[in-house]
């Protein structure tokens, strides 16, 4: 008997455990979605193509918050994702031992580190670094001009932006791709190797032909972190609420203007409003990716069965 | 089943506990939150009436807009904003509104070789420059009142604050009067649309790019520029003096306020007449409920005001803000007698 109920009661921890955590993102949502009535009952769906972001007037849109978003984190990830595939394949396929824990615990720890350190970092040496060395380079292509163009002032700008989220999302993507590479099948490989082929060629021909699925979890993964990282962002981004394509330029991003603005938009019930919809706004775009990964991994899982 | 619903009473049980112990404000000890301006004041005084007293002041730094939607919620004892609230405002949640320290806000600078104090300003020529309508730091009109210095041929980098903050309110209210454009375009507000230029967060944050970025403009609440040595700009005030920010020129912007006939001291001390008057000057203020829970609550609140205001001073002044003074000080403490007990 006493085995029976020691059982049920793990088994009803377990269950509000599962239930607690539905609970409370239940909760979130719907306190979003009732706090953002305000706002959504003013501006209605012109609000996400809006690039209006006046609190004096009471005019807001979240366009120039969505595309930061958007632009930042498409920059990280083209940044983050071949250099997160070289380092876990180094570590996997090509160096020795000793290196390999070494380097790996390096990235690892680079997971560790606050955004905020990261947030210092950016501001103090990053961006007056980029200013000096690397954005000049960019705004001579003049052709790119609605890219490359605008007035920089102190490196900070969407760009910048990116390149942080891209150190702080290289350790997840890394440690992800480094225990998929260490799955494939070593008799595949094998027989790659048997088949006289190369190093190279076993590598793009096997290694991350079978890797496929776990590439884009990893991706979706970085995605999903630097969407709504807030704190290193809103040191480097310049914090201007213009709507540009220009990418060197001030920007601003969903999670930064909720940090910016909250304190002050407590008592302007539109305002708080309209923070509260941008907050929710955000909450989707996870949602979606996470859904659209789901489904890719699917539907990969399908065409690949063969490999794994 | 059974075992379900002892679970969650524990649950709850533990839940209610937690939030019985914390939300206890009873006794002698205050709550406030609001302003991050006067931060550094209030926490230096709490720190002081509590040595001398025991009685804890426990104040939260989360901004004005947060301190006046607490106060309103009464979940403090206390609100604090350095935005003042309108009269209808004040009325409609039954708040007293006084004035409770006073500061400036300076206009800072990064020019190479250019030392603090150098560099004159206009009001039109600070609008101009937020407004990005001028560029460059040789623009003639720069030019024509700064002969003797030398400035670079270079743009002009604009920094303002990224959060909303009442050190903006201060700042675009005063460039409001100064400037119909600007009030047209951008108005005042803690936070607004910037035509232009790169947000830092905080003053530090502000002081921060301003150190960091050649060529830049900015402005920080006055302790921060002499903390962080940045230069700052001496800017002609309504009386056409070019005038220095500095302990003694805020309170000659105090001194030309007319407190006794503004209905809830919502006195903005920007643009103030006077020869000695600092045109960016601005007022804390304190906002308290008129009807209190107990006449215990009434006296612990005056007692520490009544302190702050006689003792809280000489701490005040260390971190350069003004006192107010005596004579808006026995104003509000008349006002205190009309508070009442539910």
């Amino acid at each position: 008997m006493p085995k029976i109920k020691s059982d049920k009661i793990f088994h009803s921890i377990t269950a509000l455990s599962g239930i607690f955590i539905l609970t409370v993102l239940a909760g979130i949502f719907i306190i979003l979605i009732i706090s953002s009535f305000q706002s959504f009952s003013r501006f209605g769906f012109g609000f996400l193509f809006s690039a209006d972001w006046n609190p004096v007037q009471g005019n807001f849109g979240a366009a120039s918050s969505i595309f930061g978003t958007l632009v930042s984190t498409v920059i990280a990830l083209l940044i983050a994702l071949p250099l997160s595939i070289m380092i876990a394949l180094f570590l996997v396929e090509y160096s020795p031992p000793i290196l390999s824990t070494s380097v790996g615990f390096a990235i690892e720890l680079l997971a560790a580190i606050p955004s905020i350190v990261y947030g210092m970092w950016g501001l103090f040496v990053l961006a007056p670094f980029l200013e000096k060395n690397i954005i000049p380079a960019f705004q001579n292509i003049k052709f790119l001009w609605f890219v490359f163009g605008g007035k920089v002032i102190g490196g900070q700008g969407v760009f910048t932006a990116g390149v942080i989220l891209s150190v702080m999302i290289i350790p997840y993507i890394t440690s992800v791709m480094r225990d998929v590479f260490k799955m494939v099948n070593p008799v595949l490989k094998e027989s790659g190797f048997g088949m006289g082929a190369t190093r190279w060629e076993v590598t793009r021909d096997i290694t991350l032909v079978a890797s496929l699925r776990g590439l884009v979890g990893a991706t979706f993964l970085g995605l999903g972190r630097a969407v709504g990282e807030t704190m290193a962002v809103t040191f480097v981004i310049g914090n201007g609420h213009n709507f540009t394509t220009e990418i060197f330029r001030e920007g601003n991003t969903i999670a930064s203007t909720l940090a910016n603005d909250f304190g002050e938009a407590a008592d302007q019930p539109l305002f708080y409003g309209v923070l509260m919809e941008l907050a929710l706004i955000l909450f989707a775009i996870t949602i979606i990716m996470q859904l659209a990964s789901n489904w890719w991994i699917q539907r990969i899982a399908k065409k690949s069965g063969a490999l794994n | 089943m059974k075992i379900y619903a002892v679970t969650v009473l524990i649950a709850f049980a533990a839940l209610s506990y937690g939030c019985n112990t914390k939300g206890s404000v009873s006794g002698k000890n205050l709550s406030g939150a609001g302003a991050s301006f006067p931060f550094p004041a209030y926490s230096k005084w709490a720190y002081e009436y509590h040595q001398k007293t025991n009685i804890q002041i426990n104040y939260q730094s989360v901004g004005s807009g947060a301190g006046i939607a607490q106060i309103k919620k009464k979940t403090v004892d206390f609100g604090a904003s350095d935005k003042p609230l309108k009269v209808e405002e004040l009325d409609k949640h039954g708040l007293m509104q006084f004035p409770m320290l006073m500061g400036g806000v300076v206009v800072v600078f990064n020019i190479p070789g250019i030392k603090t104090g150098e560099l004159k300003l206009t009001p039109e020529i600070i609008s101009g420059i937020f407004s990005c309508k001028v560029k460059k730091w040789n623009d003639h009109e720069i030019v024509k009142i700064n002969p003797t210095l030398k400035l670079p041929d270079e743009e002009i980098n604009t920094i303002h604050r990224a959060d909303g903050s009442g050190t903006t309110w201060i700042f675009t209210n005063y460039l409001s009067k100064v400037s119909p454009v600007w009030k047209k375009n951008t108005g005042t507000g803690k936070a607004v649309s910037w035509p232009c230029g790169i947000g830092g967060k905080g003053n530090e944050g502000v002081a921060a790019n301003i150190k960091k970025i050649k060529n830049s403009i900015g402005y920080v609440e006055y302790a921060y520029s002499l903390q962080n040595s940045i230069p700052f700009t001496l800017i002609r005030n309504k009386s056409g003096k070019f005038v220095k920010p500095s302990s003694s020129s805020f309170q000659a912007a105090a001194a030309n306020a007319e407190w006794e006939k503004t209905p809830g001291f919502r006195v903005v001390l920007t643009d103030q007449n006077g020869e000695d008057s600092w045109p960016i000057t601005g007022a804390t203020f304190i906002l308290i409920h008129r009807v209190q829970p107990d006449k215990g609550k009434i006296k612990a609140l005056t007692s520490y005001f009544k302190w702050c205001y006689e003792n809280g001073g000489e701490s005040a002044k260390k971190l350069h803000y003004v006192p107010m003074p005596s004579k808006v000080v026995r104003l509000v403490e008349k006002q205190w007698k009309t508070l009442t007990v539910k």
